[in-house]
């Protein structure tokens, strides 16, 4: 560990300054004006999806949450609707990503995002403080010298974490809204673990929206949202990474089963939604008013 | 080393990430257990900086205020009234002047929410319900007292039985200050072995019936005995 990080600080600071010269190996059609496919509609959708609903789920979650803003805001069961709404909504626009989408894309990125080598274990080991230099980390272009895939080692780490943030999320979240109605379900750390979740989560957000926003990594926000990235910055930050010059589309079209399923889905998820409000807002005919026998409430006698 | 393990790698890598995941996932779900313990500690540590900056803690030790129809009533102690009527020989209203002349107790207990956060060492002052109703003198068939809140539709209900519990009062102070608006100014119920729900706040009309009524909570399905007991971590 040591060594490696020794080497990188005496070997390699120097040698790729930030503004090496790209050298785009696909799509060259010429100079930098060549980009290539990194993300299909289908992974772009998903994060759209996933991104939203993080900070749907985020804002109004604070507002029931934070002391503060509880007392501000108070309207409780409209922030409880719009988060509860929201997390169905996630979950069904996963479960249609999942069915409708290019499958095989989707197949391919979880492959491209779960997998380690041993240069992803040296670009990761480099991120850490340096031992020599307690709080110094290595510069950016120093950890990019490390020939990295179609996603770096960061990413790889965040999108793991944010998987299983994502299951924890779901498991508290609901244990949460069950423990409210039958307290045998309030478990010890429920809200331990949903706070844990959305403490670990906003960290992670907030670096990464971060890095996809600073100058140096400004050309992969393209990425993200129209799928493509300049040639240039493939080679030079993923130089491991053979990317396509165009969306290969999905290998087959999603047939009729699928279709079923996803109008299932759709049904489920707007029940759901539509159960959840009613829950919360308790429904136009249940009884607004207690059920105290008006002869009580009329008692005659001097007040 | 590295490049000892490089040989041993297939060419894109181990999917040491599905391990990693599936890892978090049983890790943080084992907090189920452990985490009310260790927020219990956070929240508590969070005591020692001032209350205008806990609010901003997540897993801090804050009150979170809702209200069921907003904003929080305003109810003014120069004409506000406290009915008590129903199941009493004598049914009367009382000034916030003939409240603060019954006799005072004063307490100090935690607030559980049944939404999950609680708050630690609340000092209440107040009224017994014992106290309170012994002017109005409740009926041989009375048997539990319904709260009805100025904030509209809100109710609750309390047996006369739990109403008499050592801990359960009527307050119109809280930690040595007047009740607050947010915290149901003028008076509120106060029954610390129950979930906060049934502490009705904003309270301007107490009726004597001869069973417990299902309050704005329980007609939404929650309990209708909010006992904390060993839930919500303690």
């Amino acid at each position: 560990m040591a060594g490696d990080a020794r080497a990188a600080a005496t070997g390699t600071a120097g040698a790729h300054a930030p503004a090496r010269p790209a050298r785009p190996r696909v799509g060259h059609v010429g100079a930098d004006a060549a980009t290539v496919h990194r993300f299909g509609s289908t992974e772009r959708l998903l994060h759209a999806a996933h991104g939203s609903a993080f900070m749907v789920m985020l804002a109004t979650g604070l507002v029931l949450y934070l002391p503060f803003l509880a007392q501000t805001v108070s309207a409780r069961p409209l922030m409880k609707a719009v988060h509860l709404v929201a997390a169905v909504a996630w979950l069904g626009a996963l479960a249609l990503t999942a069915l409708l989408g290019d499958r095989r894309a989707l197949r391919q990125t979880r492959r491209d995002l779960e997998r380690f080598d041993a240069d992803d274990r040296l670009w990761l080991a480099r991120r850490l403080p340096s031992r020599k230099a307690p709080g110094m980390r290595l510069p950016v272009s120093a950890v990019g010298s490390i020939p990295q895939g179609r996603f770096n080692a960061g990413q790889k780490v965040h999108s793991v974490v944010q998987a299983a943030l994502s299951v924890l999320f779901v498991v508290s979240g609901t244990l949460l809204w069950l423990g409210e109605r039958n307290t045998d379900l309030r478990l010890p750390g429920t809200l331990a673990l949903h706070d844990m979740a959305m403490l670990v989560g906003s960290v992670l957000v907030a670096g990464h929206v971060y890095m996809a926003l600073g100058p140096e990594h400004r050309p992969s926000l393209e990425g993200i949202t129209k799928g493509t990235v300049p040639a240039g910055y493939a080679a030079t930050h993923h130089p491991k990474w053979t990317p396509s010059p165009t969306d290969p589309g999905p290998s087959s079209p999603s047939g009729l089963g699928r279709r079923a399923l996803a109008v299932i889905v759709v049904v489920i998820a707007l029940g759901a939604a539509v159960l959840l409000v009613r829950d919360i807002y308790g429904g136009d005919d249940g009884p607004r008013q207690p059920t105290v026998p008006v002869t009580h409430l009329t008692t005659p006698g001097p007040v | 080393m590295v490049s000892d393990v490089a040989d041993s790698d297939p060419p894109d890598g181990r999917p040491v990430g599905r391990r990693a995941f599936l890892g978090l996932v049983a890790g943080g779900l084992t907090s189920l257990v452990w985490g009310g313990a260790a927020m219990d500690v956070a929240g508590k540590s969070t005591m020692l900086v001032p209350e205008g900056l806990r609010a901003a803690i997540p897993f801090g030790q804050g009150w979170r205020i809702y209200a069921v129809n907003p904003p929080y009533p305003r109810l003014d102690p120069a004409t506000w009234r406290l009915r008590i009527d129903g199941l009493v020989a004598r049914p009367m209203a009382l000034t916030y002047a003939d409240l603060l002349r019954l006799p005072r107790a004063r307490q100090t207990s935690d607030f559980h929410c049944v939404t999950g956060w609680s708050v630690d060492d609340v000092r209440w002052t107040g009224v017994r319900f014992s106290d309170l109703l012994a002017a109005a003198r409740p009926l041989p068939s009375a048997r539990a007292l319904t709260f009805i809140s100025a904030e509209d539709p809100y109710v609750d209900s309390l047996t006369l039985k739990q109403a008499m519990a050592p801990d359960a009062m009527l307050a119109h102070a809280m930690d040595d200050e007047p009740l607050t608006r947010p915290h149901g100014a003028p008076v509120r119920v106060v029954m610390p072995q129950m979930y906060g729900y049934k502490g009705v706040k904003w309270l301007n009309r107490i009726t004597v019936t001869d069973r417990a009524v299902d309050g704005y909570w329980q007609q939404r399905g929650y309990d209708r005995d909010a006992y904390v007991e060993g839930s919500n971590g303690r």
